[in-house]
């Protein structure tokens, strides 16, 4: 299993999500924004950071990078896709996942450890993880706010593609959430970072159960 | 055909209904700045710039559709466009 990571001018947690994805037996390799091919790997991964500076918006230049045409391919083709935090802000920009990421309600930079409850397992991220089961994720972002229109929460409810919601709503996001999917459940985007949850150095391994189920490797009994 | 040199200004402001949280907290402390009776404040984004067309319409539709596809995230924003005087291009 090969995981690629997508690498913009800006991003800062390609390094950790290789980390965290070998340490449940993938094989992690950085992709340069600027390449137009992913190469052959078997999954992607748009981390964390501040993707172009987050000039103008955060996501609104990395969507035009070269990649991120193979991205949506690759999302198109059925690979499994996942936009963490400022990945997550990338794949809303790019329209390959709906709504948008806005300004924290309380206009705090947020960074802190809080509980999230998996709401659906019909994700490639989720599909390990039981229903309800409330995991300790750290957050660390300024623009996690999730905002869309009526008809497109809606939708998301009655689909099942609220995959991640907060348990107690730090950043004012709509309904709670704190991840989705797409229609097929094979693109998820979410604001805390699973990666640093990865370890017991960490604070918590609640993270490995999403990337082992993102990874499709069975947890180890 | 001659192609003129349009200056834009594009007001990016948050559509009504989304929340606001720099406005709210600049309008929060205005009473502590002695400045009272102020409401309302939205903080959005003016975007300077000049566009080559043939003719003003032209121009706000190429302008139109880059604040739809790149200046604005419409699912958020708004844009508001003023073109201003053409001068012509030598």
């Amino acid at each position: 299993m090969k995981v690629g990571v997508v690498v913009f001018p800006g991003s800062n947690c390609e390094h950790d999500v290789v980390e965290a994805v070998e340490r449940v037996g993938a094989t992690g390799e950085l992709l340069w924004h600027g390449d137009s091919s992913l190469g052959d790997v078997d999954a992607v991964v748009l981390p964390g950071g501040f993707a172009h500076g987050d000039y103008l918006r955060p996501g609104a230049i990395a969507r035009f990078s070269p990649v991120m045409g193979a991205v949506a391919k690759f999302a198109d083709d059925g690979g499994p896709v996942l936009g963490i935090c400022n990945g997550f802000q990338v794949l809303t920009e790019a329209g390959l996942l709906p709504g948008a990421l806005q300004k924290n309600a309380g206009l705090k930079f947020l960074c802190r450890t809080v509980d999230v409850r998996v709401d659906s397992t019909d994700s490639v991220l989720t599909s390990g993880a039981a229903r309800a089961q409330v995991l300790r994720l750290p957050i660390n972002h300024f623009e996690g706010n999730y905002t869309c229109d009526p008809h497109t929460l809606d939708e998301l409810r009655a689909e099942g593609r609220v995959v991640l919601r907060y348990v107690d709503n730090p950043n004012g996001a709509t309904d709670d959430i704190a991840g989705i999917c797409s229609s097929r459940g094979n693109v998820v985007g979410l604001m805390p970072h699973p990666e640093r949850a990865s370890d017991d150095l960490l604070g918590s391994t609640d993270g490995l159960v999403l990337l082992r189920s993102f990874l499709g490797v069975p947890e180890r009994v | 055909m001659t192609m003129a040199s349009y200056p834009v200004l594009v007001e990016v402001t948050l559509r009504p209904g989304i929340a606001d949280p720099q406005g709210a907290t600049i309008e929060r402390a205005l009473p502590a700045l002695g400045f009272e009776g102020v409401e309302g404040v939205r903080v959005g984004k003016a975007i300077r710039f000049t566009v080559e067309a043939p003719d003003a319409d032209t121009a706000r539709s190429r302008v139109d559709d880059l604040c739809q596809k790149f200046l604005t995230n419409p699912v958020i924003e708004d844009a508001l466009v003023s073109i201003g005087v053409e001068a012509t291009i030598e």
